[in-house]
Parts: C-alpha cells; structure tokens; sequence
C-alpha cells in the first residue's frame, strides 16, 4: 500500500526517538549504575571548563558567571602587560628547557645501563631503590633537601671531604635551576625508566643473534637494534609530556623555593595561586588559559612534526 | 657464547659502578634525614656524613609525639586517605562497567567526555570558585570528591571489562543473572587485582596530597599531615607544643625537623617493599590501547 512520504518520515522519526527510549528502559540498571559517578565527573571536570568564563568578564561572586559584565580582552591586556608575568613565563620557559634536554634523557640512559647489567638480583635492588622517591610527596623530598643542603647537611660534608667550602645552597639564586634539575632526576629516574625497560624487554632477541652472527659489535647493536627499537616509545612519551611543557613541577618549585629565590622560582603556577590568594580571579584564570593553548598547540605541532618524519607514528 | 672483549668488560664494570653510585646517592638523603632523626641535637651537629646513628635516640620523636597538631593531621590525613580510596573504587567501577557494555547508551559521545577533558581543564580557580559555591570549603568533601572520578582510571578500568570474553557475560545472562548480579558476581571479583593497584595509586596519592588543603581548608582542626609538614619544616613553625604553631620567629632544631619528616614518611616507607612490583604493574596498565 503506497504511503505519502512525509508520514513514512513521520514514522522513521518517531522510530528512532522510540528505540531511544527502548535503549534506556532496557538499560535501566546500568544507567542508574552510571550516573552517580557521571555526574560528579561531569560537575567537577566541566563546570571549570564554563568557569573559565571569568577570565572575559569582570567577575563578582554575587552576580555568578553569567550576571557578571563582559570584559572582553582587558584581562588579557593585564596579563600581558602587568608586573609578575614576563619574569614568570621567563622563568618557566628556562626551567621547562632545561627539564626537557637534561631531564627527560635520563630515564631512557638509565634504563639502557640497567639493560647491560646481566646479574638479575643487582639489577632489581637498583631498580627497586630508584623508584623509591617517587612514591614520597614533595614536601617530603623538599624537607629533606633542605635539611641535606643546609650549611651544615650531608651535602656540604661530602664536598667538604675534598675541601670545597660550603654553601647554604637552596639560598643562592644561581643555584636554584642546577637544585631543580638534580631533584627532578632524583625523583623520577626509576619511574620514568620503567616504561623504557617494558620496550626493551619486548625486543626479539633474534635480532641480535643475527646481529652477532653478522660480526656486529656491543655498541653496533645498541646502536642499530636497540635505540630504533624503543624510539616510538621515546615519541610517545615525549608527545604526552608535552602538553604539560609548560607545568614545570609546581609542587616541587612550591615547595623549594625560598624568599631568597623567588626571582628565579617565580613561574606560572605559583603566579597563578598568587593571583587566587590575591582575589584578583579573573587575571589568574587568563593565565590558566594561556597556559592551557600553549599545551595544546605544542601536542599539535609535536604530533604534526612526528608525522612528518614517520607517518606510522603519533599520538593519533 | 662470544668471549667479551677487553673494552667490553671496561664498559660492565663501569655500568655497574655508575649504577651502584645512582643507587647509593638515591638513598643517602633518606639515610642522611633518618640518622639526622635518631641523633641528640649535639650528634647532628658534629662533623660527620651522618650515615648511621653513633648513639640512636627518639628524644626528637618523644618530643614531636608531644604536638596535639600533629596527631590531628595524622587522623585527618589517615581519614581522608581511607574515605578517597572507598569511594574512587565504588564510584569509578560503578561507572567504568556499564561504560564497558557495547549496548550502552550515547557510549562513544560519553567515552569522548571522558577522553576530552584529559585534553582541557578548567584550571585551578575556576575549579576553587565551584568548590566554593558548592559550599565545600573547609570539609573533606573538597579533597576528597574533585580527583574521584579521574578520566584515565575510568578509561583503563574500561578497557580491563572490555576484555572480559563476552561469552562469560553471555552464558551468565542465559542462566537468568541480571547486571547486577553480572557486575557483582563475575566483574567485580575479576577485576581485583586492577582495583587493587588503583587502590594503592590513590591511597598514596591522598596520603601525599597538600596543595589541595592549601586552598580549600582554612581550619587549623582541619589541616593534613603534608601540611603539618610544610608548615613545621619548610616555613621554619615551631615543633615545640609550648609554643604557637605558626611562631615565625622560633626556628626549629634540626634533629625535631628530620623525625617530623620521618614521621610523615614512615607508613610509607613501611609498604613501600611489600607494594613496590603492583605499581610497577600498575604502570603498564595506562599503557593498553584506549
């Protein structure tokens, strides 16, 4: 029996909109499961994200985000231009630098000279030891690099050993940088090197028996087998950390930074939580906002530029 | 088996000398603050790489014991540790199964939620601002509800009852069990072993937790151990309970500064040898294809 079209559509509608329905009653259980959760994520995780309105808009805690006025850039403008910000960028910018080029090759170095150590006990207590302040808060780690650096701690008896003069080191601003960098290793060494130590388990050992037959050397083969061997790994973990290139380690510069340092130690995240004790919302969620485009745009290049040398590999 | 060669040995023996350097500079600053902790105040202050206690004493722990404070922040700490675990593990499994059904309603639109805000976040005054007009400052609640749903856990929770054959589910279903019954009997007690170890990341990350108690909890009743911490060792408070908490002026000896810092530590320290290889395991988790 022919039907006119649009009823058929009518029908086909109201179809779609009924199997919805059915979809729910019949996941009933399972949704009344969900959504607890769901909602807590979805208020904590995307009511920010509106948040992030204020920094548009001259926020008044009364009026909420949208009784308040727009401000259009303004704030931006502030924030460019203000006192506090370029040192801030300056020095997170320095630090993120020299995290990447010093920091970030140490767990893959580790984990190659774990790699070459064939006594199994000897490998597992260095590994085991390594991993150990990780699991330990930075103001655990700080209180104990404070106590270690004083003018009187370990460190300044060790070097007094081969007579250098000591040197209340968490106090000098020159210093600072070096202190970072050196705790950041301490810190994550180990468990940044896991993950490297996993790729080069999963290497097919027949790649260097044919190696060996071919007359190929230790370093040959580290250099030929080896390293391209655990490189997507390297890509991979390098592409997710830099998104956060610009989250230097709030807690540890937080809590290692001194009124002495604060030249040097000021950085984005500490500008941010000064401009929340400070009440001034709006410019402190401008620079979270910068922030957080800067993260994203260097994932985009990053994963843009990786493809370009390897098309099979990228976060996406 | 090729014999090594004389440069090849160099190098192994070198390998493990730097190794063994990694591992004793990894430790000493633990050494260094546990002896400094068991020293007289005298003891610390010699010259000495303090390695080991000469004569071991608690007098800075007997001392430290002595700080109503710090019996407060270790309730609060161990309460808010206890409350977070209990509800990241009832709260992210009641979320990640029915995510994990293929039948599921708008699953992929909800699965890319959770993806997207690993991507973008609000950032930290927003975020302060609703905690605020949620009314939660100053209670646990602030510390413990913003992380409990966190998108990665809930990703590799998923995954983990992805993975489960469907024909477990299936031949449950024919033999007249509900979802309910299907998360309760068959998923929840096979995914133990995940629980556990997101158990554990969470567990030590509340133990470790202070910047959110910074910002959102302003009674002194209220306060976490890490805070206690950062307040008595790192903005130089006094230790001594006859004296005010935050007594800028009075600085703290160092033999009390190390114990506090072990005290803190010490649960830590304790587990740390029994649940070192679940994190390690753990870590390979985050590494399945989402």
């Amino acid at each position: 029996m022919p039907q006119p079209a649009a009823a058929l559509g009518e029908r086909r509608h109201r179809g779609s909109a009924y199997r919805l329905w059915r979809s729910y009653t019949s996941h009933l259980s399972l949704i009344l499961m969900f959504l607890p959760g769901f909602v807590l994520f979805f208020v904590f995780e995307y009511f920010p994200l509106y948040g992030v309105l204020i920094a548009f808009k001259d926020y008044r805690l009364l009026e909420g985000v949208m009784g308040s006025p727009w401000a259009g850039l303004a704030h931006f403008e502030r924030l460019f231009t203000g006192p506090g910000f370029k040192d801030a960028l300056r020095n997170t910018v320095i630090i993120a630098a020299l995290k990447l080029v010093i920091a970030f090759p140490a767990p893959i170095i580790l984990a190659l000279m774990l790699n070459e150590v064939r006594v199994l006990l000897f490998r597992k207590i260095i590994q085991t030891v390594s991993y150990l302040p990780h699991f330990f808060s930075w103001v655990i780690l700080s209180g104990m690099m404070f106590a270690f650096l004083s003018l009187d701690g370990g460190f300044n008896q060790l070097l007094g050993l081969i007579g250098v003069e000591p040197v209340s080191w968490l106090l000098y601003p020159d210093y600072f940088y070096g202190i970072l960098v050196a705790s950041d290793i301490w810190q994550s060494i180990g468990w940044g090197s896991i993950i490297y130590f996993a790729a080069l388990a999963a290497i097919d050992p027949t790649l260097y028996d044919a190696a060996i037959v071919d007359g190929a050397g230790r370093g040959q083969r580290a250099w030929h087998i080896t390293l391209p061997s655990i490189m997507p790994t390297v890509i991979i973990v390098f592409l997710l950390g830099i998104s956060g290139f610009l989250s230097v380690g709030f807690d540890q510069v937080y809590n290692l930074m001194t009124p002495a340092t604060s030249q040097v130690a000021e950085i984005l995240d500490t500008y941010v939580l000064r401009r929340l004790l400070a009440l001034d919302y709006a410019l402190g969620t401008a620079a979270g906002i910068f922030k957080a485009i800067v993260g994203l745009a260097l994932v985009l290049i990053g994963n843009a530029l990786v493809k370009l040398y390897d098309k099979e590999q990228g976060l996406w | 088996m090729i014999r090594s060669t004389r440069g090849e040995r160099l190098f192994d023996v070198c390998n493990i000398l730097l190794l063994l350097l990694l591992g004793i500079s990894t430790l000493y600053p633990f050494m260094y603050v546990l002896t400094i902790s068991l020293s007289t105040p005298a003891d610390a202050a010699r010259e000495s790489l303090h390695v080991l206690p000469t004569a071991p004493t608690f007098e800075a722990y007997g001392k430290i014991f002595e700080h109503p404070q710090l019996w407060r922040a270790y309730l609060n700490t161990i309460v808010r540790t206890a409350l977070g675990v209990a509800l990241v593990i009832v709260v992210l499994s009641l979320v990640a199964y029915p995510l994990s059904r293929r039948t599921f309603p708008h699953r992929k639109f909800i699965t890319f939620l959770f993806v997207f805000s690993m991507l973008f976040s609000g950032g930290l005054i927003p975020t302060y601002l609703l905690i605020k007009q949620l009314h939660l400052l100053d209670t646990i609640w602030a510390l413990v509800l913003p992380g409990a749903v966190s998108a990665f856990r809930v990703i590799i929770l998923r995954n983990f009852f992805e993975a489960v054959p469907g024909e477990v589910i299936e031949s449950a279903r024919i033999d007249g069990a509900r979802e309910l019954t299907i998360f309760a009997r068959i998923m929840l007690p096979l995914s133990v072993p995940v629980l556990a170890v997101i158990a554990l990341w969470t567990a030590v990350g509340h133990w470790n937790a202070w910047f959110d108690a910074l910002i959102y909890i302003s009674d002194p009743d209220k306060q976490v151990l890490q805070l206690f911490l950062r307040r008595t060792v790192l903005e130089n408070a006094s230790l001594t309970p006859d004296q005010q908490l935050l007594d800028p002026t009075q600085y703290t000896p160092e033999t009390l500064k190390a114990a506090t810092i072990m005290t803190v530590s010490l649960p830590i320290l304790l587990v740390y040898p029994f649940v070192q290889r679940y994190f390690v395991k753990g870590i390979m988790l985050g590494s399945v294809k989402g």
